[in-house]
């Protein structure tokens, strides 16, 4: 491409959003789409058309997994890789599509039509194994239809219009036409059963803010993002600011490995959603609301706008809601691009903010001081939704379904090695058992209670109950048979943190690579007594001294396996009576010279007197 | 006579290092005749014992590991040494052979640090174009390797040198049977 | 002092004194009470990336150079568990990079060096070498940056930012990949000076922003860290 045509793109995408370095994500989406590449020259250009230096354009870049300096293909491939596809025979598909497109992972064809990656979980596991091929998820993979994909591809057929049987619900819309499935497997009484149209908002507009905080607070409504902090309390804080200018964030970049629900909730429930922000926008007093939607979730998008425009058109989004005068507020959507980290509130607002993805230190907190110094509140998708169905339902209604200390019911994405994988809305309170039981699954020896950052749980355990009281989920429950290897999901686990660490901080950037080492020396069979309590105590230095919530929950798969299936490592571990180190193997260490030097070696090798 | 508790042993090696670490041990200078009353050497370069004679209390390793040798070796001391201690920066950490692990920015360290070293270098004049091959040369390891990566160390003496104060402090410290317990100011790492 | 020292908390049972607003460090600082940094500097805006600063804080691990002084805090810094927290993380910062103290022209003035003193760190190698292929950057007539000793520390990023008004210096990458970048192509490309607050000697506190022409000026046994354990001179202050 021409200096000029490249300058001309990107002064148009650029003009777009106004020349304004805040909107750096949208800028470089877009460059990224159009160009497929992000060289140190586009970011130059960047820089001078956004009034910032190349470098703070380059530290974006830099950090998002979508972003690229090299030329990725005009269909650039993304092959899921997390513990729930590599058991649903991740190599296999990995090899058709290498074979399909005669390149290896993290290439580009030379033609450039093709390029081939992984990348962490895209809220899929329970249509495993799945890719995303430009904008668009390919869900439940084999080798014969990644021929048969990659055939049409080259014929021409755009990723969209490729052959598949569409999804159920909102999947088949027109805007959609996508061929995710739901995978509803249990309706609760709260957000998948029917729901009455804006109920809650007409409520809530013959309210003032104040009672509805107070009936959110009376609800008892806690986060449901994992952490569990009451939102009315959140809102609460927001409120009390001096700062008038106030916004309201959804966190929709749902990356915990193993969940889905939210997608199922974007598309099945989004004005139910979009409903829970706006009573949020009354009660703190925003006009400004935002979705931050993960880049793996693209596809959804057209279909939010629409929605969004549907109800600005009905009234109830936009100006003067539900007739109300001054009642204004309205949502745009932030796109994400990859980046795990973001799902921490802080550092979702940094990228709002066009920078990358890094959470904020705290004190002060984003309740005070958030997007731009502004009070923000930042709830979960299913937390807004829930506040709509509070408003319509009463506090009474919503405190009276689960436990003592866990009002309403959770959805919960169940994956892995069961029958029936998906979507169940139940009460909290639910033990393990009973999920296993709903969900098909059988000779389970194993069951990860809230992504990796959870607990992993073994079968004495399985009478405990799902809720903030005891086994606090996200949302993500991934079973596991007797037949899987614990070491190897701790092991991919880690390596997950390892590679969605922001590197802020030194515990989380350095200790996770130490950690993730020793485990592979333990699966190796090298490990000695002593590497147990190094695991320990290196897990508490990472835990007390990160910044943020990856770091000090990013060594529970350690400590959660260690405490609940210690003979899986006490198996691997053997005394080291002669002080000799196993990790280290000396006929590894001289092949190389073996070959480069022509000899054998005189030490090392028994026969090398012989011939 | 009968009072007189048995001599501690001593045994002492130089790996991948320069002999400076055993200079500075030289360095104790009249206090050596206060650590011959306490212990003597066993295999050690100072009196050029090659095998050790009895199992030693107190072995000191100084450099790392470069070759098949300095880890025969090192098995060895391991093998033979109730207690040992790496000593200066080559065996904790490498030294400076260590550079060509990552400092040599090659795909292929081992390769580019031969041609180098025996054939393009700007000083080789090796007509042959060929790595030295005598079968009694030992083998280069893939990469150089801190003692600790070998075999189980006990304890180490940083410096480069370590200062003679500082080794004769923890010699004297572990031979009677105390754990190293290093004055802060006198570590040092250069 | 142009606010008022309202406030009281204790450090190891010190009683501290600090106005409003500011953070542990500060007040502790003040009061001669050094808590060990590498990220923080003073002049330059907090940061919190390095946790070396770590302590407790009513029982809870925080770095004491972003969190405000409060009113009856019990802060812990000296304590060995603590103290343990630091070292890890100080070994950290040696086991990610090329630390080659024997050949580096900032030994004896490095501060991650002289931490690693101040903590008291002899013990057999703990965490496994990484030993990362990383860049030297020559390009500059006046300056090099060799990033093996690079701790990501940021001094330079905020001198250039704040202090110099350029941005010549940003992180990039994510994870164990971050590291600081120049704004273009190498050092040469940017416009960096040889007066920058950013390439100052006291700015980067290991050997990556190094001055070409000088070097080993200070013979050994005189350098900064060889004459005082590294947080003595706050240490020796106090405002009784």
């Amino acid at each position: 491409m021409s200096h000029k045509i490249l300058h001309k793109v990107l002064h148009d995408i650029c003009a777009q959003y106004d020349n304004n370095q805040h909107r750096m994500m949208d800028v470089l989406l877009d460059v990224q789409r159009c160009l497929k590449c992000i060289d140190g020259e586009a970011m130059n250009h960047i820089a001078s058309l956004l009034g910032c230096t190349r470098i703070e354009v380059e530290g974006v870049v830099s950090f998002y997994s979508f972003f690229s300096d090299t030329p990725k293909g005009n269909i650039s491939i993304y092959l899921c890789d997390d513990i729930i596809d590599r058991q649903a025979g991740l190599k296999k598909n990995a090899k058709a599509f290498e074979d399909a497109l005669g390149i290896c992972f993290g290439q580009t064809t030379p033609d450039g039509e093709f390029s081939l990656d992984y990348t962490p979980c895209i809220g899929m596991s329970d249509q495993a194994p799945a890719a995303m091929v430009n904008d668009i998820i390919l869900p439940n993979l084999t080798p014969e239809s990644i021929h048969l994909f990659i055939q049409a591809l080259r014929a021409g057929t755009a990723p969209e219009d490729l052959d598949g049987v569409l999804g159920d619900g909102n999947n088949a819309h027109d805007l959609l036409r996508s061929q995710v499935h739901n995978n509803i497997q249990v309706r609760g009484d709260v957000l998948l059963c029917e729901v009455g149209e804006d109920a809650g908002l007409h409520k809530s507009l013959s309210l003032a803010p104040a009672d509805i905080i107070e009936q959110i607070v009376a609800s008892d409504l806690r986060g449901y993002g994992g952490a569990g902090f009451s939102t009315g309390d959140k809102w609460g804080f927001a409120t009390a600011t001096q700062d008038t200018e106030r916004y309201v964030f959804c966190n929709a970049d749902e990356g915990e490995p193993g969940t889905f629900k939210d997608r199922v909730l974007l598309t099945e429930r989004p004005d139910l959603l979009i409903e829970g922000m706006t009573i949020a926008g009354r009660a703190i007093g925003s006009e400004y609301g935002l979705i931050y939607l993960r880049g793996e979730y693209v596809y959804l998008k057209p279909w939010l706008e629409h929605v969004l425009e549907a109800r600005r058109q009905k009234g109830v989004l936009g100006k003067d809601i539900g007739g109300l005068k001054g009642f204004d507020f309205d949502i745009r959507i932030q796109m994400g691009a990859g980046a795990y980290i973001c799902g921490e509130e802080s550092a979702m607002i940094s990228s709002c903010e066009g920078l990358p993805g890094e959470p904020k230190t705290r004190p002060p907190f984003p309740t005070e001081k958030g997007y731009f110094g502004h009070p923000t509140i930042v709830n979960n998708v299913e937390t807004f939704c829930h506040v709509a169905r509070i408003m319509d339902r009463g506090a009474r209604w919503f405190h009276a379904i689960g436990t003592s200390a866990s009002s309403g019911t959770k959805l919960l994405s169940i994956c892995g090695d069961c029958s029936k994988p998906g979507v169940y809305e139940v009460p909290y309170g639910i033990s393990v058992q009973e999920l296993l039981e709903m969900s098909g699954a059988k000779d389970i020896c194993a069951v990860q209670v809230g992504g990796p950052s959870g607990h992993l749980i073994a079968r004495n355990e399985f009478n405990r109950k799902i809720c903030f009281e005891d086994l606090p989920t996200g949302g993500s429950i991934m079973v596991f048979a007797s037949t899987r290897n614990i070491l190897e999901i701790v092991d991919y686990f880690l390596e997950f943190f390892v590679d969605e660490s922001c590197g802020f901080c030194t515990p989380c950037r350095v200790g996770n690579v130490f950690l993730k080492e020793r485990i592979g020396k333990i699966r190796k069979g090298h490990a000695v007594p002593e590497d147990i309590d190094y695991l320990k105590e290196l897990s508490n230095t990472i835990i007390k001294t990160s910044r943020c919530g990856l770091g000090q929950t990013s060594p529970n798969p350690v400590l959660s396996s260690l405490n609940n299936f210690p003979l899986v490592y006490s198996a691997l571990v053997n005394e080291n009576e002669d002080g000799l180190d196993t990790n280290f193997n000396i006929q590894d260490a001289l092949e190389e010279s073996r070959h480069l030097a022509k000899h054998r070696s005189y030490i090392y090798d028994p026969d090398f007197g012989e011939g | 006579m009968t009072d007189t508790p048995p001599k501690k042993r001593i045994a002492t090696t130089s790996l991948a290092g320069c002999f400076g670490c055993h200079m500075s041990l030289l360095d104790i200078d009249e206090r050596i005749l206060e650590l011959v009353k306490i212990a003597e050497f066993d295999r050690s370069p100072f009196n050029d014992l090659k095998k050790f004679t009895a199992r030693c209390d107190v072995g000191l390793v100084e450099g790392g590991c470069c070759n098949e040798e300095n880890v025969h070796v090192l098995q060895e001391f391991r093998q033979n040494c109730d207690v040992l201690v790496a000593v200066g920066q080559c065996a904790i950490m490498g030294g400076l052979p260590v550079m060509r692990n990552a400092i040599m920015h090659s795909d292929d360290p081992l390769k580019d640090c031969f041609d180098e070293a025996y054939i393009s270098g700007p000083y080789t004049q090796n007509l042959k174009h060929q790595i030295p091959n005598d079968p009694a040369l030992p083998l280069i390891l893939d990469s150089v390797y801190a003692c600790s990566e070998v075999v189980k160390i006990d304890y180490q003496i940083p410096g480069c040198p370590p200062s003679a104060d500082m080794l004769w402090q923890t010699l004297t410290a572990l031979l009677a049977g105390e754990p190293e317990n290093l004055p802060r100011e006198l570590i040092k790492y250069d | 002092m142009s606010t008022a020292k309202t406030l009281t908390f204790t450090i190891d049972g010190k009683t501290i004194q600090a106005a409003p607003g500011q953070t542990i460090m500060q007040a502790a600082d003040e009061a001669g009470f050094y808590i060990p940094r590498l990220c923080d500097i003073e002049g330059l805006r907090h940061q919190g990336s390095c946790r070396v600063c770590t302590v407790k804080v009513n029982g809870r691990t925080t770095s004491s150079c972003t969190q405000p002084a409060e009113q009856d805090q019990i802060v812990e810094s000296e304590t060995e568990e603590v103290l343990n927290l630091r070292r890890d993380l100080v070994r950290m910062l040696f086991h990610e990079g090329n630390h080659l103290c024997p050949i580096c022209e900032a030994s004896g003035n490095c501060e991650l060096q002289a931490m690693a003193y101040r903590l008291n760190i002899t013990q057999p190698t703990k965490f496994p070498y990484q030993q990362p292929v990383r860049s030297l950057d020559a390009s500059h007539p006046d300056i090099a940056l060799d990033t093996n000793r690079c701790i990501r520390c940021g001094r330079c990023i905020r001198a250039s930012q704040d202090v110099d008004g350029k941005g010549v210096f940003g992180y990039v990458g994510r994870g164990v990949h971050r590291s600081v970048g120049v704004n273009g192509d190498n050092l040469a490309d940017t416009n960096v000076d040889i007066t920058d607050k950013a390439i100052a000697p006291e700015t980067c506190p290991v050997g990556c922003i190094i001055r070409k022409g000088v070097g080993f000026t200070v013979p050994i046994g005189e350098r900064e860290f060889d004459l005082m354990i590294i947080g003595a001179d706050i240490e020796g202050k106090s405002d009784d």
